[in-house]
């Protein structure tokens, strides 16, 4: 049935993924791509606790993700890949070579970035990352729940979210 | 302290005991009806998971818990941000109980666990919260029997 999403977002694994997206497009598996937890058995514990039994969780770090991309397109279900950030998303657009769309799910504040949404902050590095994506033929939006409006990288990079942080 | 990512008491007959974290003002909402119930709001911090990375969650959860000398947790949903944060947590310290699923009995159930361990309390605000939920009908319309009738 193929990916249904490729989503950034910092808290990788939780309700908006879950449920909010999981549910309305009737999602079977989900790709944690983090280097991080692909290495940590007790982390990937954590992490599976949030998935319910019909939702199967895989563990991948950037190459084993760019390795099994097919198997992934290939699988019946409907899946969404997430990754904790632009960076490791751009790795994986370039290795796979298919991804076409990326969402902008959650990026939250730390110092040195700037709010765009109020559930996205960039740093000036992160917004060039954000545009190489698209140079290169990815449509990127930021949308963090399926009701909420689309928001296009155009209007990502030039917006400008009230310092209160809500997401 | 009252902002939407951070954490604040509601009442203020007795110092903390547990935290309610969770998504949007839930938490909020769930303590402000224990004060309005029982008057024991002040039993617990709230605290939002709103705008806020798993890291500083995580964070500030650990800085509130010190602050108050605060063993036990609430949280909403199973895999949510705030639980992810506090089952860290627990990886160092063991003393950390987390009950998960929280709802507005499991809140007054612990509340009024005083005499109890912070461990026990939780676990019988566990227990009380899970036998409260009950669907009730079958969904299918009857005809509708007067009372006078009975």
């Amino acid at each position: 049935m193929s990916v249904a999403l490729y989503r950034i977002d910092d808290r990788l694994i939780h309700g908006q993924v879950v449920v909010g997206w999981g549910q309305p497009l009737n999602i079977g598996f989900i790709v944690l791509v983090d280097d991080n937890v692909a290495c940590c058995d007790w982390e990937q514990d954590l992490y599976r606790m949030g998935v319910p039994p019909e939702m199967e969780l895989f563990f991948a770090d950037v190459p084993s993700a760019i390795r099994d991309h097919h198997k992934y397109l290939t699988d019946p279900r409907r899946g969404i890949v997430v990754t904790p950030d632009i960076e490791t998303m751009q790795r994986l657009v370039q290795g796979a070579g298919t991804i076409h769309d990326v969402n902008v799910g959650g990026i939250h504040h730390r110092v040195g970035r700037t709010p765009r949404l109020r559930y996205v902050f960039l740093t000036p590095d992160e917004e060039q990352q954000l545009a190489a994506l698209a140079e290169g033929g990815v449509k990127v939006s930021a949308q963090d729940v399926p009701n909420a409006r689309q928001v296009g990288l155009q209007e990502l990079l030039t917006s400008r979210a009230p310092e209160e942080r809500t997401a | 302290m009252t902002s939407s990512s951070g954490d604040e008491t509601i009442g203020s007959d007795n110092a903390p005991r547990a935290i309610v974290a969770g998504h949007g003002s839930l938490p909020q909402g769930l303590v402000n009806a224990v004060d309005c119930i029982s008057g024991r709001g002040s039993d617990f911090l709230v605290f939002s998971n709103y705008g806020l990375t798993g890291i500083d969650i995580e964070e500030k959860l650990r800085e509130e818990a010190a602050l108050h000398g605060i063993k036990v947790f609430f949280t909403d949903l199973p895999g949510g941000s705030a639980t992810v944060a506090v089952r860290r947590m627990m990886r160092t310290d063991s003393a950390l109980v987390l009950v998960t699923g929280a709802n507005l009995s499991t809140l007054l159930e612990f509340a009024f666990q005083t005499e109890a361990s912070p461990a026990e309390a939780a676990k019988a605000a566990a227990d009380k919260g899970r036998g409260t939920l009950v669907a009730f009908g079958d969904g299918e319309a009857k005809p509708v029997v007067p009372t006078g009738d009975r």
